[in-house]
């Protein structure tokens, strides 16, 4: 018995403990991304946002969630009903199953794979299958476009994004996240490598499916694109999807280029802030950006889209590539 | 030199960034939401909002029943039957609005020579039921009972320009 709780019981409760410390926090901040959005929205537009529900509106995202979640479900006429409900699940769980290499300070992470980035890569790239499941499985051809663009803007994107990582991991000379924030100590990679990060965020948005290039729930065209027939719980899914994934890029960005869970500066004030707070104020930075982003720019067109990212990012973030390869093997700062 | 104005300008993102630092400054503007069920926005004296049925100040409806307003209505909203009351002055038995017809084009208040049916100022008569919105003679008076102060004075208001 006291091998069954040493060995398998009290390792599990740890773990699930573990998980719950990075899920509870990770669900209060995308139910404030959303607050944050309609209030940093209202704000550009001169409007108050939300302020009815609690003070300041603050309970206005529990308010949104109860809606949500007291709505009816509706299952549409001839969609394959499995898929139907496993597509916002997949999505969903894609979006919180990443946080795993996150790491959160020195040593503060669940788990520390050695393709730490790689883990993340291919769980960003699984999240296409959500939305294109959602497409096919809801049997409607707004919902079916929507999919379909959505994997294609998603597959463009990543070939410039894996250029972007690829540029930083050869100035890092490890694929661990942790290895990757601490060759940032001495300056963070936005400093060198500028460009990369300004392409690195731009397809960020691509891949989250972010204004301006939000083209698979056009409104306009496609209602509202893959998850049109969806309402109430499998909504309220992708929704929280949506939002997680945005949070995990935005991580992703901090990790890659601003330097994780470092201070800006290793002086007195700023070190004395633990690392988790650093982190979440950059992830909180790279939020308001998303929404400014989204404030300001109207949707590109489809063909624009395609064309920035094959015909724009990819030849570019080929050519950066290959230049930082080459400064680095010409002075000799490949590490070790 | 045009082109390499051009590639710069594209290579550096300088719209982009134009747009942005513009929206920007935009969010410390003042706000300028009106806090609605709070706050409210003037209206004019010649607002057309629900309608009412008015009475005299010694509390006699002034509604003849000559139903010019029943004639003039152009959506058909209104319904007016009449007979001798006891007293032998001719007043309406029953007067119906649909407010789900009415346009609110106020032809109604231009037709009539007694200044009885009057659009007043009340725009806030949503309701949760369809049935709510058919107005009958009685909810029509109570209507004008309510609002007699303000119609009155939007009444003084708007006389000299007709």
């Amino acid at each position: 018995m006291a091998e069954f709780w040493s060995g398998f019981l009290l390792p599990l409760i740890i773990i699930v403990l573990q998980i719950l410390a990075i899920v509870v926090p990770l669900l209060v901040g995308v139910a404030y991304a959303t607050y944050a959005e309609r209030k940093v929205l209202g704000a550009i537009q001169m409007r108050q946002g939300p302020n009815i529900v609690g003070p300041w509106g603050l309970l206005q995202p529990f308010a949104d969630g109860l809606k949500l979640f007291a709505k009816e479900q509706v299952l549409p006429a001839g969609a394959n009903r499995v898929l139907y409900y496993i597509a916002p699940m997949l999505t969903f769980l894609l979006a919180l199953v990443a946080w795993a290499v996150i790491p959160f300070d020195y040593g503060m992470v669940l788990s520390n794979l050695n393709v730490g980035i790689l883990y993340l890569f291919a769980i960003s790239s699984l999240g296409v299958y959500g939305i294109i499941v959602a497409g096919w499985a809801s049997n409607s051809r707004y919902a079916f476009l929507g999919g379909l663009r959505s994997a294609a803007q998603m597959v463009s994107y990543e070939v410039s994004m894996g250029f972007v990582i690829i540029t930083v991991l050869l100035c890092v000379g490890s694929l661990n996240l942790t290895d990757i924030v601490r060759a940032q100590e001495k300056i963070w990679f936005v400093v060198p490598l500028f460009p990369m990060f300004v392409i690195f965020f731009i397809s960020a948005l691509a891949e989250t499916n972010r204004s301006p290039f939000d083209l698979p729930e056009g409104e306009s065209e496609l209602v509202a694109g893959f998850m049109v027939e969806y309402s109430s719980a499998p909504f309220a899914l992708f929704f929280l999807g949506e939002y997680a994934n945005m949070i995990l890029m935005s991580a992703m960005t901090s990790i890659l280029f601003l330097g994780g869970w470092l201070p800006p500066l290793d002086i007195a004030p700023l070190n004395w802030i633990p690392g988790p707070i650093w982190l979440a104020l950059k992830i909180a930075f790279f939020m308001f950006v998303y929404i400014w982003v989204r404030g300001t720019m109207p949707r590109y067109r489809y063909d624009q889209l395609m064309r920035l990212g094959w015909k724009v990012f990819l030849p570019f973030s080929l050519a950066w590539l290959v230049l930082t390869a080459g400064v680095l093997v010409a002075f000799g700062w490949l590490p070790k | 030199m045009a082109f390499l104005d051009r590639a710069a300008r594209s290579f550096f993102l300088s719209e982009l960034v134009t747009g942005l630092s513009l929206t920007f400054r935009y969010m410390f503007k003042p706000k300028v939401t009106l806090n609605y069920p709070f706050e409210k926005g003037p209206i004019s004296p010649r607002f057309r909002g629900e309608h009412v049925l008015r009475r005299y100040p010694n509390g006699e409806e002034r509604c003849i029943a000559c139903k010019l307003c029943e004639a003039v209505c152009p959506a058909l909203a209104i319904t007016i039957e009449a007979e001798p009351r006891e007293d032998g002055s001719r007043r309406t038995s029953r007067y119906d609005i649909d407010m789900t017809k009415c346009i609110y084009c106020g032809f109604c208040q231009e037709a009539c020579p007694v200044d009885a049916i009057v659009l007043g100022p009340n725009f806030e008569f949503s309701t949760e039921t369809r049935e709510e919105l058919f107005y009958n003679k009685q909810k029509l008076l109570a209507n004008g009972d309510r609002w007699e102060a303000e119609i009155a004075a939007n009444l003084a208001a708007e006389a000299p320009y007709r």
